[in-house]
């Protein structure tokens, strides 16, 4: 989850067009120190990393086997599969969910815009753990209390460890922070209720206005909004963990102990995995600011 | 009318998935179940529990270990964010930072307890080379301690704060220091009576940001350390894994209420600083 408060900041990082101040008055040698110094604990543990996985320790021979056994590794296409599956139906359901609302207060009901904010920026404030211990007691009702009724049934469907739902679930609500933003700056950016108007009354039905006009408007955003997701669901771990569903970061955390390098591997994959999203997020910023300004 | 009906599923959706989990913990964890006829009953006994022994250890360990780091990562953080911005020939550098901190503010969890582990574990590349070149080894230190998990959490605590930071920072008009500087002030002057007070209340807010940040932090802990160090979350990872005690169920629960009730007043204190910071920044 920590790393996930964080994409919130980082979706919006643009930088200005010139320093607050230029360096006029030296003395800057404490800059090259900090750069320096937080440089090195940067870059030392990917470094390191990387030596780790390559570098057989014995002969001292360097290989690429712990990258290209990733995909034959027991149990990771499958953990790796279900991760991907459930980040999609995140993606879905969030962007489902989401989109006719933001649209919906922004033009129809800005009185409702400081309540759907607050409750969308409260997955940020409540520790993931502290979440899941509440899941994991509702769920615990159906043996408990509703055994034998559908609801019952219903609770058990969405615990089936091949595609655990309540996953899927639970991982809109932690995304809802990043999604929030992403479309709300994408709403505020374009005259949306312009567009609609127009839309309207040369007759569009509003389902109609949402596919037509809306969603293409939106198009940049809804990108942002579902690559954030798509790396918020990769790496969750304390969900998957708690309700005991092997999800990929639980399946890295599984084989660490047999295979060390494997592990290491892995997250050194992940962490270009992340990186490949976030830049892909930063492009599409970029090129939309080009084109504002063009 | 129809129209408010149009944002039922998200209300809805968020009853159901955020404020019924949050309710049933603020409900369940006053529940007992009695050891020998499985009945349950109202008890504060899993509160009680909670704020004394190993609880009370692991609510304190938590709280140490996240304001240590949020205190660190925001200072150092700062001295980043600074640093870039006043960089002669910065914008490349400013970028660059920027994007790296962007990923790297993500780059929590698993992987990156493992990226540490690969370094300065105890086969580490970092810990082999030391032991190597000077046969000391890492000296006393350990990864797999307090020390060693503040030393991992400012991996994504530092680049957080850049992030946040920044716009703050670049909030400060450079006419405030030309006037400054027009009046004689010296630098310390002028930090001290101009961009501080203004700073001050963005620094606070992002600093508690970072302590919410490290407080809810698991994976990293779980990876690095196990249980062996007491941190709340590996508390109620533990209370709900054993089938050994009867009302451990019930005390995960108090645990994990303790920690939204922490983070509650915390963010209470955050709401009261963003206000004043609106007052100078609007």
């Amino acid at each position: 989850m920590t790393a996930l408060a964080e994409g919130v900041a980082g979706a919006g990082g643009v930088a200005p067009a010139t320093p607050i101040r230029s360096g006029r008055r030296g003395g800057g040698g404490w800059r090259f120190a900090v750069l320096g110094l937080l440089g090195l604990y940067f870059l030392v543990p990917i470094a390191a990393s990387v030596w780790f996985t390559v570098r057989n320790r014995g002969t001292g021979e360097f290989t690429a086997e712990h990258y290209t056994g990733i995909p034959g590794a027991d149990g990771f296409a499958e953990s790796f599969t279900r991760s991907l599956v459930l980040a999609g139906l995140t993606v879905l359901i969030a962007l489902a969910l989401m989109v006719p609302t933001v649209v919906l207060v922004d033009l129809r009901l800005p009185r409702l815009r400081t309540t759907v904010e607050l409750l969308t920026l409260m997955p940020l404030v409540v520790p993931p753990i502290a979440l899941v211990v509440g899941v994991r007691s509702v769920l615990s009702w159906a043996p408990d209390y509703f055994l034998g009724t559908p609801l019952a049934e219903v609770f058990f469907a969405i615990q089936e460890p091949d595609l655990p739902w309540i996953l899927v679930f639970a991982y809109v609500v932690l995304a809802l922070p990043f999604v929030y933003r992403a479309l709300d700056s994408g709403v505020r950016g374009a005259d949306l209720r312009t567009l609609t108007e127009a839309a309207r009354n040369l007759g569009a039905s509003w389902p109609r206005v949402l596919v037509s006009v809306v969603l293409p408007v939106l198009r940049t955003s809804v990108l942002n909004a579902a690559f954030l997701t798509l790396a918020l669901v990769l790496g969750e771990f304390t969900f998957a963990n708690i309700l005991g569903f092997e999800t990929f970061p639980t399946w890295i955390l599984r084989i660490s102990g047999s295979a060390p390098q494997l592990s290491v591997a892995v997250s050194v994959l992940s962490l270009v995995v992340t990186w490949m999203l976030l830049l892909m997020i930063s492009a599409l910023d970029r090129r939309r600011g080009t084109k504002e300004s063009a | 009318m129809l129209t408010a009906l149009g944002t039922a599923p998200f209300f809805l959706y968020v009853a159901v998935f955020l404020l019924l989990p949050i309710g049933v913990l603020g409900v369940e964890a006053f529940r007992a179940t009695d050891p020998v006829t499985f009945e349950e009953t109202w008890s504060t006994d899993s509160i009680t529990t909670i704020t004394g022994g190993v609880y009370r250890r692991a609510y304190l360990g938590s709280l140490q270990l996240s304001l240590i780091t949020a205190v660190l990562s925001a200072v150092l953080g700062l001295a980043l964010a600074v640093a870039i911005l006043r960089a002669r020939r910065g914008l490349l550098l400013r970028r660059l930072v920027l994007t790296a901190s962007g990923v790297l503010a993500n780059f929590g969890g698993i992987p990156l307890a493992f990226a540490f582990i690969a370094t300065i574990g105890s086969q580490g590349v970092v810990t082999a080379m030391l032991q190597d070149t000077l046969g000391i080894g890492l000296g006393g230190f350990s990864l797999y301690s307090m020390t060693g998990l503040a030393l991992v959490y400012l991996y994504f605590l530092v680049p957080l704060m850049v992030l946040t930071i920044i716009p703050a920072l670049e909030a400060l008009r450079p006419q405030w220091r030309e006037a400054a500087d027009n009046l004689g002030a010296s630098s310390w002057q002028y930090w001290r009576h101009v961009g501080g007070p203004v700073l001050l209340p963005p620094v606070l807010g992002a600093t508690m940001l970072l302590f919410a940040s490290a407080f809810a932090a698991y994976a990293t802990a779980k990876a690095l350390v196990g249980s062996s160090v007491p941190l709340v979350t590996l508390q109620i990872a533990d209370a709900l894994s054993s089938n050994v005690v009867v009302g451990a169920e019930n005390l995960g629960k108090a645990l994990a209420l303790g920690m939204v009730v922490v983070v509650g007043l915390v963010m209470a204190f955050y709401a009261w600083v963003q206000r004043r910071t609106q007052r100078w920044l609007a």
